[in-house]
């Protein structure tokens, strides 16, 4: 199956940026297809570099990243609700990219299922 | 056109004590421009969304009110109010900003399981 | 369908919302919703009415995590994450209630 993942809210703040991710992990292994993971809302949040999470604590920015590079997981971050809340091209993690609102639509329109994470 | 899939929104949160009415709406005006098959869902405190009267000048947020009656102009008709959220809140259809169907609970729980892709925020 | 809930039942509507409006289905306990899969709280009656028209599961290492994974109700149906991948594999849609 082919997957489309909607994240609402950002990291460390409210868990469903780590169900979604545990999530895509879990259909990944079971051989399904996650084609993108938009993010929304504070959701946007999840795409900063300048995240510092404490040493033992799980980096969920960079989780996501490795998401993208090793299954190629295509991170899109909505450029409207990111500007609103200063993530820019610049201070964008690696894996990421910035795009507008059809993305997530076309996500709900070419993929199987499309699951939201949010509060 | 095989792509055309059913979207279904669904709003369940007030608007301005959180962002998520809004930028559901800014979903549902670029959805309008893939040509599919849009319906918007007020359910619980969603409906207050779509209250008349919305003056948000004293809190200094833009009233994005007006926007639901612009939804006609997107091709966007299909507005469905679940009948009990609504009278459980004290409000009729003449307390709405723009034209809706009104749906007992059971007719809405049928449409949402007819849906393609539901949309919630 | 396949009906998400993530928020507790006794601090928030969804899951009321959901067995209101949803005539049947899948209902899969998330998050701060696992609450609901559990016995003894206020709210186990009404879980108890809703599985006679819904099949409920819950996310197991979410009640593990809170420390709940012995009180689950007689009838509620554990999952791990890939079990929750495959609820969404057998049903044809599914809905977050956020």
């Amino acid at each position: 199956m082919k997957y489309g993942i909607v994240v609402n809210e950002g990291p460390y703040q409210h868990q469903s940026s780590d169900s979604a991710y545990l999530f895509c992990k879990a259909a990944i292994e079971k051989g399904h297809e996650v084609w993108r993971v938009f993010f929304y809302h504070d959701g946007v949040n999840n795409a900063s570099k300048l995240t510092e999470p404490p040493q033992d604590d799980r980096h969920i920015v960079n989780r996501w990243g490795k998401l993208n590079e090793e299954h190629g997981v295509d991170l899109v971050v909505c450029v409207a609700a990111a500007l609103r809340r200063g993530i820019k091209e610049e201070n964008l993690a690696k894996g990421f990219r910035i795009s507008g609102l059809g993305q997530m639509v076309e996500a709900g329109v070419k993929t199987d299922r499309l699951i939201v994470f949010g509060d | 056109m095989s792509d055309v899939k059913k979207f279904m929104f669904v709003n369940r949160k007030a608007p301005y004590g959180t962002i998520y009415a809004l930028e559901s709406l800014e979903v549902v005006l670029i959805t309008a421009a893939f040509d599919q098959d849009v319906s918007l869902v007020f359910l619980d405190d969603g409906v207050y969304q779509l209250k008349k009267g919305q003056q948000t000048k004293g809190i200094e947020t833009k009233n994005f009110s007006p926007a639901y009656r612009a939804l006609e102009g997107y091709d966007i008709e299909k507005l469905y109010v679940e009948k009990e959220s609504m009278e459980a809140r004290g409000l009729s259809e003449e307390d709405l900003l723009v034209d809706v169907t009104v749906l007992g609970r059971a007719e809405m729980g049928e449409l949402m399981d007819q849906q393609d892709v539901v949309l919630s925020f | 369908m396949l009906h998400i809930i993530n928020k507790s039942p006794l601090m928030n509507s969804a899951l009321d919302s959901c067995l209101r409006v949803a005539p049947s289905g899948d209902i899969l306990l998330i998050e701060d919703a696992v609450y609901a899969a559990t016995t003894g709280n206020a709210f186990e009656s009404k879980m108890q009415e809703a599985m006679k028209r819904f099949k409920i599961h819950v996310l197991q290492p979410d009640l593990e995590a809170r420390g709940l994974g012995d009180r689950i109700i007689a009838g509620i149906m554990p999952v791990d994450y890939g079990g929750f991948v495959e609820l969404t594999t057998t049903n044809n849609n599914c809905q977050s209630w956020l």
